[in-house]
């Protein structure tokens, strides 16, 4: 289980993330969805301390950390407990797709390279890339870079993978295949936080829909509830926006 | 206007050329052991180790801000005068010293403008993987980082290579050092230094032509 409790997040004195609470059972699909600039992205960041929340706890499993006191050392337990996938793919531009895949389990999980490589290959196979795998990332599509990207954080094998509005850099032809993907991740049971603005893909996938404004979360609930009776008027207002 | 005496010039190539393998082993001595301090200054100058960091910048600053022949004297016929340990050393290691320093505080600066050219989504993707600081710089960052870098290093290690020519000023003989000790028997000094200045005309011109297919390798994983 992911427990957040009171994380908060300032920019100078701007409050982008207000005190947020919440909990994420194992194998549970969380969207989120909310105007941009209302804190989706920085939350996600002060999960692996992409960015440096200023004070709550997060705690994954049986690791808990105090934002205000968290170590280098916390710091790297979280980040080796979560996977990230980030919304310009920044696969490692000097490594292959199938090193991208590698990396992180030989340099920081210790695996061999044998090992890597074999768990990189199947990876490959799933995402669709075993002809790509010998590619650097700057002769591979936007979707088939985020492709790389998915597959980098599942080989990770992570308690929690979030994803940072991963199709909304890419091309409208290749979004589609992101959020394939995505659904065959979902079908792992893999637990998942994710930031985006396909609600089609959000009612879809989510267990539970969270909306965000002004670093707050607003309101959540089932995705039916979320999308089709929302209770708050800024949920309503922002749902007519966008849909 | 005297004929040139080409006969001679014809002779002395060989003699110089036996002088090239021991200004190519000073060179690359040097460039290797300043490409690791520059890189170890470099990642210092990014990270800014509290203290440290004075040191560093005052080293940088010292080495680029006195001349080559400076420094090299005062390895070479200073510092043995305050340290008695030194009075062994020979001008070939007070040359590679000097030359090792000098050009360390150079490159630092350029290796270190490289890094914090490296795209920050190359940082973030290295530290959400969960690598340590030194996994991100040895990984992901330097490689990067010398793809930058590698024009103005080999351009430094050109001017090494030139730069080895000062060492026959400590009592070293390689290519400038011979030339000298020839010339200085034949009295045929115009003839000399041009053979002298054509070997190391050829010898960054072949340098050049490594520079380029380094390049193309670096820049391997970057073509569309």
């Amino acid at each position: 289980m992911i427990r957040l409790e009171g994380l908060t997040k300032r920019f100078g004195n701007n409050t982008v993330l207000a005190s947020i609470d919440l909990q994420i059972e194992a194998g549970e699909r969380i969207v989120v969805i909310g105007p941009s600039g209302t804190g989706k992205s920085t939350l996600l960041r002060c999960i692996n301390f992409l960015d440096r929340p200023d004070a709550g706890i997060i705690s994954i499993g049986d690791l808990t950390v105090d934002a205000a006191r968290a170590t280098r050392k916390d710091i790297l337990a979280l980040r080796r407990r979560t996977a990230f996938v980030f919304q310009n793919y920044s696969l490692f531009a000097n490594k292959t797709a199938r090193e991208n895949i590698t990396e992180a389990l030989v340099t920081v999980h210790g695996q061999s390279r044998a090992q890597a490589e074999a768990r990189a290959d199947t990876i490959l196979g799933e995402t669709g890339l075993s002809d790509k795998a010998g590619s650097y990332p700057a002769a591979l599509s936007g979707g088939q870079q985020q492709r790389v990207g998915i597959g980098r954080a599942m080989a990770l094998d992570a308690d929690l993978m979030l994803f940072d509005e991963p199709t909304s850099a890419l091309d409208p032809e290749w979004v589609g295949e992101v959020l394939d993907l995505m659904r065959r991740v979902a079908e792992s049971r893999q637990t998942m936080l994710i930031v985006t603005h396909e609600m089609q893909f959000a009612r879809e996938i989510a267990h539970r829909v969270i909306f965000m404004e002004g670093g707050r979360i607003v309101e959540q609930g089932r995705p039916e509830a979320i999308f089709d009776d929302p209770q708050d008027q800024r949920t309503r207002d922002f749902l007519r926006r966008v849909t | 206007m005297r004929a040139l005496d080409l006969e001679y010039m014809l002779g002395l190539v060989p003699v110089i050329l036996g002088y090239v393998p021991l200004t190519l082993a000073m060179a690359s001595v040097s460039m290797v052991l300043a490409l690791i301090i520059a890189s170890l200054l470099a990642v210092e100058r990014v990270v800014r180790v509290p203290v440290l960091d004075r040191l560093v910048v005052l080293f940088i600053s010292f080495f680029r801000g006195t001349p080559l022949l400076v420094q090299l004297f005062l390895f070479y016929y200073g510092l043995p005068q305050v340290f008695s340990v030194l009075t062994q050393i020979n001008g070939v290691t007070a040359a590679i010293m000097g030359l090792t320093l000098h050009f360390s505080a150079y490159m630092a600066e350029s290796i270190r403008a490289a890094i914090v050219g490296v795209d920050r989504s190359q940082w973030e993707a290295s530290q959400a993987v969960g690598m340590t600081q030194i996994q991100m710089m040895r990984r992901i960052i330097l490689p990067q980082a010398a793809r930058v870098a590698a024009p103005t290093l080999v351009n430094y290690f050109i001017d090494m290579i030139k730069g080895t020519s000062l060492a026959f000023t400590l009592g070293v003989t390689e290519m400038m050092g011979a030339t000298q000790k020839e010339a200085a028997g034949s009295f045929l000094y115009f003839e000399a230094f041009v053979v002298v200045a054509i070997l190391y005309w050829i010898i960054v011109e072949a340098l050049s032509f490594v520079q380029r297919l380094l390049e193309e390798r670096l820049n391997k994983a970057y073509a569309r």
